[in-house]
């Protein structure tokens, strides 16, 4: 059925060069561990891309509970993790998932960096690498505020002191960053919408960016 | 070894490895969340409790309004919902207790609060009516009767439950 399905759409729309540009794409030795098992690291950026892809779907799903208000985030959050089927795995999927995002991220810089491979002419794939790195580390900082817990609001404290801390423009970017003149309802509401649309739609773009670049520039040689 | 003699080639036993182990390690990433999310399907419908309103011996033939509240739970907000209801006790002697929401279009009637219509619920918005008993006045907007409370008495006191609707027009 699915075969019928599938010739009915390649018929129209001829799609299978798409994803047999893909799958026929051919995995140089050096980097496959089925031949040189030490070459393991060079899945650190694909199992990036992975834990992003659990990030952004264990995120959707708990923006079907959370709410980001000052009166009821913590309830939400609360609720969800304790009264909703499965809610504890959800949230721990996204809670823990954070962590090893920016785990895998360092590691996939670090076999980067030690095989050489963001030399000429992959300069740019890894500026745009540490812009991602950024956008993950910024991810991470507002996510952390949105439970509306202690820990959240006095991590954000330190958080946006240090960033007050930057020569001459500190105090406006902290105010930009806070929205108000506390750590309050304004900033909550502001990590919210940078945490779930600002800077997932740059991680994206910039994401398509790493991949385009890496496709047609090719893996670097081996050592 | 020849493909005569075997009906999986090497190549479909692969992929059927792979789609298998790889749709296993999806399923098991989204059955969580999937599940998460459709949680309020899932739920068991929790009965309401049943909520003491009045003594039964006040209880007469002519219809009294009284309001009560009902503990109500949405998710992580917990209320009070205000509710009225009609109480009396009906020819044969048996409690009723009416809605006031006029099932037209949801507006509050009153008993027994328009002159040309003696001994009627009465409702404000389009001059929909109801007998005594909740039915419904042909004629007038209303499709269907006045709901129902649930009643439960116990020790010479009147519970209410949820309103249901009741058949007829």
């Amino acid at each position: 059925m699915f075969q019928k399905l599938y010739d009915w759409i390649d018929e129209r729309l001829d799609i299978t060069p798409l994803w047999r540009d893909l799958a026929d794409h051919e995995v140089p030795e050096h980097v496959n561990p089925a031949y040189h098992f030490s070459a393991f690291v060079y899945c650190f950026g694909g199992l990036t891309f992975f834990t992003i892809v659990i990030q952004i779907l264990s995120g959707m799903f708990l923006t079907m509970y959370y709410v980001p208000d000052i009166n009821n985030a913590w309830d939400s959050v609360y609720y969800l993790q304790n009264d909703v089927a499965y809610g504890q795995i959800v949230r721990g999927m996204h809670h823990w998932g954070a962590s090893v995002t920016i785990v895998m991220v360092f590691l996939h810089a670090l076999r980067v960096f030690f095989t050489g491979a963001y030399k000429k002419p992959r300069e740019l794939n890894w500026i745009v690498g540490v812009l991602l790195f950024f956008v993950i580390l910024g991810l991470g900082f507002t996510g952390y505020l949105l439970p509306w817990d202690m820990k959240a609001l006095f991590a954000t404290k330190v958080g946006l002191q240090i960033a007050a801390s930057f020569p001459i423009i500190g105090d406006w970017i902290k105010l930009l960053l806070q929205g108000s003149d506390i750590v309050g309802a304004q900033t909550l509401a502001r990590f919210f919408a940078i945490h779930v649309f600002f800077l997932p739609a740059l991680l994206m773009g910039l994401m398509a960016a790493h991949f385009l670049m890496i496709r047609r520039q090719g893996i670097s040689g081996p050592l | 070894m020849s493909n005569k003699e075997h009906d999986v080639t090497r190549r479909q036993f692969l992929n059927y490895t792979l789609m298998g182990v790889g749709g296993f390690m999806a399923a098991g990433m989204l059955a969580p969340m999937v599940r998460f999310a459709i949680d309020p399907l899932l739920r068991e419908e929790k009965g309401g409790k049943m909520v003491d309103v009045m003594a039964v011996k006040d209880i007469t033939t002519e219809p009294v309004r009284k309001t009560f509240s009902v503990d109500r739970v949405d998710g992580w907000h917990k209320f009070k919902e205000e509710k009225i209801a009609y109480i009396f006790k009906d020819d044969n002697g048996k409690i009723i207790a009416l809605s006031p929401v006029c099932t037209h279009l949801g507006c509050t009637v009153a008993w027994n609060d328009d002159p040309a219509h003696p001994n009627q619920f009465h409702c404000p918005c389009h001059g929909g009516r109801y007998t005594k008993t909740g039915i419904n006045v042909p004629g007038t907007p209303p499709p269907e009767p006045l709901h129902v409370y649930e009643t439960k008495v116990k020790n010479g006191r009147l519970y209410l439950g949820e309103e249901k609707p009741r058949g007829g027009a």
